[in-house]
């Protein structure tokens, strides 16, 4: 793991990882599988991202189909009440480590349609959000920048020492996840 | 054909069932009762003259002082390029109507709107469901009295305001400085 992380993001937790660690999280976050879930206009710009010119694929990253071979939600667009239940069991579906993007303004707090009364204030109230992209909808290198920042939080995981704690209570990524409800 | 003679073609139908168009002098509509309706729209259907052929919208207007709540029926006519705007007038607590998806099949969904957002009763729907809020939504949300439930499956449906906490610093700025100036002795004036 590079020194200088721990000096760039002197406000967020940095950890210290194994060898074995940096080796495993370099190919984890070189090949983020996200899952296709554009809910409205953000999904234009999601499939943008995924396009020739953003090419979001040189990241390694490429989209997915089924939530059982995704790593990263990226939940683009306004989310309805109808929807909110889909997109809690697609997240509940999706195998461990698993990340989310919350796409837009309408995905994080509900965006120009908060006050109506069919779509979800956020989808933070559903499932716990790791990077919030703010734009209406985002461009490409916004989202870019997010998942830039995904693969920031990944390399400071302890996945192995994790991997190895599994069964004990508190076997975790070192993440805490808060859902509001 | 215009309102009037669309409204006089119906009256010579129906008789005494078709009342006068209102209001004369803007977009002309006509009440209809609700016993009436399914009878009317297949006749402006069916009959070679009026050939209403498109059922263009369905809404609902809610009058809680009146009340009441009028459904909409916006008749379009592809073959003949005429319009006609029937309504009825249905009571509040109890709004109840005769289907009329059996006569234009696009009342299917417009129904199933004034079902889930009005609330409003659909004798004879093959299928009347909530179409866009969740199965098991409290409420109509388009009455004017709607109140939204605080949460609906674990999910509180408002969210608190993050620049609430916040104050505007040219604000803070402006305050400091007249409690500068009036702490500060004042200069006497000479003359």
């Amino acid at each position: 793991m590079p020194k200088n992380y721990q000096q760039d993001f002197g406000s967020v937790i940095t950890s210290k990882t194994s060898f074995i660690d940096e080796i495993i999280n370099l190919a984890r976050k070189s090949s983020i599988f996200y899952l296709l879930f554009g809910l409205a206009c953000c999904g234009i710009e999601l499939m943008q991202t995924g396009g020739p010119r953003a090419d979001i694929d040189r990241f390694g990253s490429v989209p997915r189909a089924t939530p059982r071979q995704s790593d990263l939600m990226i939940v683009a667009g306004t989310l309805t009440y109808k929807m909110a239940e889909r997109c809690r069991l697609l997240y509940q579906q999706m195998a461990e480590p698993k990340y989310v993007i919350s796409m837009g303004s309408c995905a994080s707090c509900g965006g120009l349609f908060q006050y109506a009364y069919s779509v979800c204030k956020g989808v933070d109230k559903l499932i716990p959000v790791d990077i919030y992209v703010p734009g209406c909808p985002p461009r490409p290198e916004a989202l870019t920048e997010g998942l830039m920042r995904v693969q920031d939080k990944i390399v400071r995981e302890r996945w192995f020492s994790a991997r190895q704690k599994i069964g004990q209570p508190e076997a975790s990524l070192g993440v805490e996840y808060k859902v509001t409800a | 054909m215009t309102f009037e003679e669309i409204q006089q073609r119906l009256a010579a139908k129906f008789g005494e069932r078709i009342g006068a168009l209102a209001p004369a002098n803007k977009d002309p509509f006509l009440v209809v009762a609700a016993g009436d309706l399914v009878e009317i729209c297949r006749f402006a259907k069916e009959d070679a003259e009026l050939a209403f052929d498109c059922l263009m919208n369905l809404s609902s207007v809610d009058w809680p002082k009146k009340n009441q709540i009028e459904v909409v029926y916006h008749l379009w006519s592809y073959s003949k390029r005429h319009a006609f705007v029937l309504k009825v007038l249905l009571d509040r607590a109890q709004p109840q109507v005769a289907s009329i998806e059996s006569v234009w099949k696009s009342a299917d969904w417009l129904e199933r709107e004034q079902f889930d957002l009005m609330g409003v009763q659909f004798e004879g729907h093959p299928d009347l469901r909530r179409i866009m809020m969740p199965d098991d939504w409290v409420g109509n949300p388009l009455r004017k009295d709607y109140a939204e439930q605080p949460q609906w499956h674990n999910i509180t449906t408002t969210r608190d305001n993050s620049l609430e906490g916040y104050v505007r610093l040219d604000e803070l700025k402006k305050k400091a400085a007249e409690a500068a100036a009036a702490a500060a002795p004042k200069k006497e004036v000479l003359q």
